[in-house]
């Protein structure tokens, strides 16, 4: 796999590497096929655009590459890192240094309000200047007079911006967004947009985003088209 | 028809997917429960009622504490009715070396009217029934005695020796194996001894002071059984009762009463807490089934069709826990039989359907009243919830869900106890434990969640999640609580009293008690005590000493006072007439018809203490002291005059001083003691205790020899059997308690597990964000220890304040702290909580965290 694509590692690195990765379930009575043979690879700071018909195995895709859940055939290999070869803690430990993840339903701890979910990952690393950090991320995404306020109390817009602060607030090297803009609408849709590129841009992340938003879309630099499981376009070409 | 086919085919989904498997055990619990006591006390009632006539010895007895009088056996001859005369006492009876108290009980030649005595002409081999008894033609020929295997064991004879009984020497012709009237004798001082009526005067037993019970039974058929019932009736007089059939053993009835409201209660903790179970896993399965709920409503399901198709599969379930409950029960009956050996010699007839009905009445109503309102709520499910997932659910949480399930236990509570006080106090009980430690675990809870700054992250938002849980975590609390403190109060808190009990009593506290003294064997038996270097210790000050100066105490032999001892029946309070039916409470009511033993005296005892008003000087006469206790019964007070009938002789005197007496100590006291005169004339016997060593025990052979009317009682025999009866009956109580303690399990389990979907949840969302498993299990810790800790501290105190006050309250002993119930009960609520609670939640960190998610929809 190194050997077919060498141009690409000359002055940027490989971050994720997907290798051929299949997923099967088994229902009650057949083998399900969700993914199949799925190859491809991203660098450093790009902005890569998952898209796809809804069924087409998009999120299935995302959770592979944040070692959420574990292929059936083929790997991941994360900033040098085979996920297959690590065990779920160290996955969990890998995910804590680089990952951060935007849950398609936000998934924020209704135990702990804005502040506190966004200071999580932070203490759980074990960083001392958490609250610091996490006011500053917040204030960023304008939500500086809600740190307070738990999950119940903000709306569907509010918590998606806590769940992106929550996902940069440790200056992951990835981040990965299932449908960043899925339940929001379009004003406040943009602001996450533009939000996602600001850091994508000051700090170097490297975005890879389900979305079914075109918006979003053509913002990316390249697109990778799922149909039924497999992968059929990976070029630069087609994302315009 | 189709529904009840697609409800069955939900439960075997809903059973297989472990959903409902909680909620199942829960009811079998509440059933098998149940249906344990109901089986138990059936089978014991009909055993009562089946035997009633050959336990009374026939259709009527009339009883009396002094010899029949002439006009009832005038009236049963006019009535033609068949007669028999019974009269017992108990007294030593000697053979050889060896001697022994015993009930003898002298009968005439038609006893028994009804039922049938049972003899063997040998002991059987191991003591009990021998394989060669028959059916008794008669009685004993004068001359002659039947006895207990139990006697000829104290006494080491066999049938066809001699044994001394009074004055006389008789033959022992046969071996009692079975007494009509003797199967639920559970608390007999002493072995049997039959004789025939015509021996007794010779015996020369029956004298003043001798504790005789007259019976006569009569027999025949109903008309004239009637007619002298009427005519008995009108001319009862003092100390005279009449027993049917219907009150037949009416002690063993009250007992058995008694113990059925206590196991009654005892299984009916286990319900209430099993109906907990069943509210906690019916509202984690609503809310999983509101989805299901709100995609059938969208396919055009009525509310009605909803309904009725989880009221089926509810109903299919209630049916299955009610026969597997029963058949439980059915067992479980059988081991409770079993602990109470002893206490039940009769053969029990086989159980009654009625107590299954009823096991499985409870079952439903337990479904009923705490599943069927969280089921109420999927009707309303609202169809847009299949679009809007966030569309919030509505809780069962009305006042009318509670109060149906309130109102079940209260009614199920009503009909165990059916007495409306004990029902106020379980309930009370019941209401003040949980709520306390409801607001004690909140308060805590609360203290907990504020330690925020300064800890660690997972400890803080183990914290914090449980005070966002306080609900599910205040029930977890209580639930757990209950169940720790009724097996601290079953094991540590029990032994605690139980010993505190058997140390209380002095090592050499009198041990036997000598009744039946004549006046003029006074001075003999003073001069034989002194003789044999006998003498009443263990007196107040000798309680307090050391053990080991106990031990080393020379044998010192004060003299043994004699106490003389007066019979007389209370008649008048200040002029006004006693009448037992007017008495308030049944203690009152007993002390009223009974005979008193009333006492004289010059001086006050220097064990006893003077609490009110003062002992009189030389010279006061028709004075009175009495008891604090019995005068708070029967609400008598200082100046007050009181009138006994002594013998025929009304004697009246005023109350002038209550006395403090210490009925632990195991001397000779007296409720009423009058100033020096005031009995003078009337018959007066003496009674007196002193301690014999065991080494010594030859002794009363000796006093017997030279005082064949004396009956020395072995406290300490009767100790051991009034311990080895509690003992009993609290093995049996546990046994019923093991339910409980089931039930107190369950709660727990569908506690734990009614938070468990949001505990995984969360796990899985630390272990994206890169929690390590050490981190995510610290943040579960932090929770489970704080919920068993204040379980374990709620259940202490409850279970030390239990204790303190059966200890204070009602064994009037000093209550001793024992560190250990706090101490278990903080380990088994924090080990307890962890382990059910790694284990429930296990999966959230050991699979991928989006097969987690995924699975929790």
């Amino acid at each position: 796999m190194k050997n077919d694509l060498p141009h690409l590692a000359d002055d940027r690195r490989i971050i994720v590497s997907a290798e051929a990765l299949g997923k099967r379930v088994a229902t009650s009575d057949m083998q399900l096929t969700i993914l199949t043979e799925v190859s491809f690879q991203v660098t450093e700071g790009e902005a890569v655009a998952i898209v796809g018909a809804s069924g087409s195995g998009k999120s299935t895709l995302l959770g592979l590459l944040a070692g959420l859940d574990t292929p059936s055939s083929g790997r991941v290999v994360i900033d040098g890192a085979d996920l297959s070869t690590l065990s779920e803690d160290a996955c969990a430990a890998l995910r804590g240094r680089l990952i951060g993840f935007v849950f398609q339903s936000f998934q924020l701890l209704p135990a702990l309000n804005a502040l506190e979910n966004v200071m999580l990952p932070l203490e759980l690393a074990g960083q001392r200047d958490a609250r610091q950090q996490a006011q500053e991320i917040l204030g960023r995404v304008g939500l500086a007079a809600r740190l307070g306020h738990y999950p119940k109390q903000l709306s569907g817009g509010e918590q998606q911006r806590v769940a992106l602060a929550r996902a940069f607030v440790k200056r992951p090297k990835l981040l990965l967004a299932d449908e960043p803009t899925g339940n929001l609408d379009a004003h406040t849709g943009q602001q996450v947009i533009d939000l996602l590129f600001q850091l994508n841009h000051e700090r170097g992340t490297t975005l890879l985003l389900v979305t079914h938003d075109e918006a979003l879309a053509s913002r990316c630099v390249r697109r990778l088209k799922l149909v039924a499981g497999e992968l059929v376009t990976s070029s630069e070409a087609l994302a315009r | 028809m189709n529904t009840l086919r697609l409800a069955l085919k939900m439960l075997r989904r809903d059973l297989a997917a472990g959903e409902l498997r909680v909620l199942l055990i829960a009811l079998v619990v509440a059933v098998a429960s149940v249906a344990t006591v109901g089986f138990f006390t059936d089978r014991v009632r009909s055993a009562l009622n089946g035997e009633a006539t050959r336990l009374l010895g026939g259709d009527l007895a009339l009883i009396a504490d002094h010899p029949i009088a002439q006009k009832f056996l005038a009236a049963a001859t006019r009535n033609g009715l068949k007669t028999a005369n019974v009269t017992t006492f108990p007294s030593m009876v000697s053979a050889g070396e060896g001697t022994a108290l015993s009930e003898i009980k002298a009968v005439s030649s038609t006893y028994p009217l009804r039922g049938l005595l049972r003899i063997a002409s040998a002991r059987g081999a191991d003591g009990s029934r021998s394989a060669a008894d028959r059916d008794a033609l008669g009685v004993p020929q004068p001359g002659s005695v039947w006895v207990a295997d139990a006697l000829l064991v104290k006494l080491g004879r066999q049938v066809g020796d001699a044994i001394t009984l009074g004055n006389r020497q008789f033959t022992i012709a046969a071996v009692i194996t079975k007494e009509p009237d003797s199967a639920f004798d559970y608390f007999k001082v002493a072995p049997r001894l039959l004789l025939n009526e015509a021996d007794i005067a010779s015996t020369g037993l029956i004298r003043t002071g001798s504790r005789v019970g007259y019976r006569l039974l009569l027999a025949g058929p109903p008309k004239p059984v009637e007619a002298f019932q009427m005519f008995a009736k009108a001319n009862l007089g003092r100390g005279e009762r009449l027993e049917g059939v219907r009150d037949a053993r009416a002690e063993v009835r009250v007992a058995l009463e008694r113990a059925e409201q206590f196991l009654g209660l005892a299984s009916l903790l286990s319900v209430i807490l099993a109906a907990v179970g069943v509210f906690l896993v019916a509202r984690r399965f609503m809310r999983r089934e509101f989805d299901t709920c709100a995609i059938l409503r969208c396919l055009g399901a009525s509310q009605a069709t909803l309904l009725s198709l989880y009221l089926l599969e509810f109903l299919v379930l209630g049916v299955l826990a009610g026969v597997v409950g029963c058949a439980l029960g059915y067992g479980a009956q059988y081991a409770l039989i079993k602990l109470l050996t002893g206490l039940i010699k009769a053969e029990l007839p086989p159980a009654g359907w009625v107590p299954a009905l009823q096991a499985f009445a409870v079952g439903l109503l337990v479904l009923l009243g705490f599943a069927l309102p969280p089921l109420l709520r999927l009707r309303s499910v609202p169809p847009l919830r299949v679009l809007r997932r966030d569309l919030p659910i509505a809780e069962p949480s009305s006042a009318i869900a509670y109060l149906l399930g309130l109102s079940v236990i209260a009614l199920l509570l009503l009909w165990k106890s059916g007495d409306m006080q004990v029902w106020l106090a379980v309930l009370g009980g019941v209401a003040a434990c949980v709520v306390t430690s409801a607001l004690l675990g909140w308060a805590l809870i609360s203290a907990a969640a504020r330690l925020k700054s300064g800890t660690g992250v997972s400890i803080r938002y183990g914290l914090a999640s449980l005070r966002r849980r306080a609900g599910s975590s205040i029930t977890q609390i209580v639930a757990l609580g209950l169940g720790i403190m009724a097996l601290l109060l079953l094991t540590l808190v029990r032994g605690d009293l139980m010993n505190s009990w058997r140390n209380n009593l002095p090592a050499d506290a009198p041990n036997r008690f000598v009744i039946g003294i004549q006046q003029d064997q006074v001075a003999e038996l003073k001069k034989f005590f002194q003789t044999y270097g006998l003498g009443a210790r263990g007196d107040a000050a000798s309680r307090k000493q050391q053990p080991t100066a106990r031990e080393s105490a020379v044998p010192q032999s004060a003299e043994v006072e004699l106490y003389p001892m007066i019979r007389g029946r209370l008649t008048t309070i200040n002029g006004r007439p006693v009448v037992a039916e007017s008495m308030s409470d049944e203690r009152s009511r007993r002390l009223a018809e009974r005979e008193f033993n009333l006492s004289q005296a010059i001086g006050l005892r220097s064990d006893n203490r003077i609490v009110a008003g003062a002992w009189w000087h030389a010279g006061d006469s028709e004075q009175l002291s009495v008891e604090e206790g019995i005068a708070k019964t029967l609400n008598l007070h200082l100046g007050d005059t009181l009138t006994f009938n002594v013998g025929g002789t009304m004697v009246t005197g005023k109350i002038s001083n209550l006395r403090k007496v210490d009925w632990d100590s195991f001397k000779v006291n007296f409720f009423v003691i009058g100033s020096p005169g005031l009995f003078d004339n009337a018959p007066t016997s003496y009674i007196t205790s002193f301690y014999l060593p065991r080494e010594h025990e030859a002794t009363i052979n000796a006093m017997v020899q030279a005082f064949p009317n004396l009956s020395v009682i072995d406290v300490g025999a009767i100790l051991d059997q009034v311990r080895s009866i509690a003992d009993q009956v609290s093995r049996a109580v546990e046994f019923v308690f093991i339910f409980t303690l089931l039930a107190g399990l369950i709660v727990l389990y569908a506690a734990i597990v009614s938070s468990q979907d949001e505990r995984m949840f969360e796990a899985a969302i630390m272990r994206t964000l890169g929690a390590r498993r050490a981190q995510v299990r610290g943040t579960q810790a932090a929770e489970f220890v704080v919920i068993g800790l204040i379980a374990g501290v709620v259940a202490a105190i409850f279970a030390s304040a239990v204790g303190f006050a059966v200890s204070v309250r009602i064994l009037n002993l000093s209550y001793a702290f024992n560190p250990w119930v706090p101490l278990v009960g903080i380990v088994l609520g924090v080990v307890g909580v962890a382990l059910a609670g790694f284990a429930a939640t296990a999966q959230a960190v050991n699979r991928p965290p989006l097969e987690t998610i995924r699975a929790l929809g």
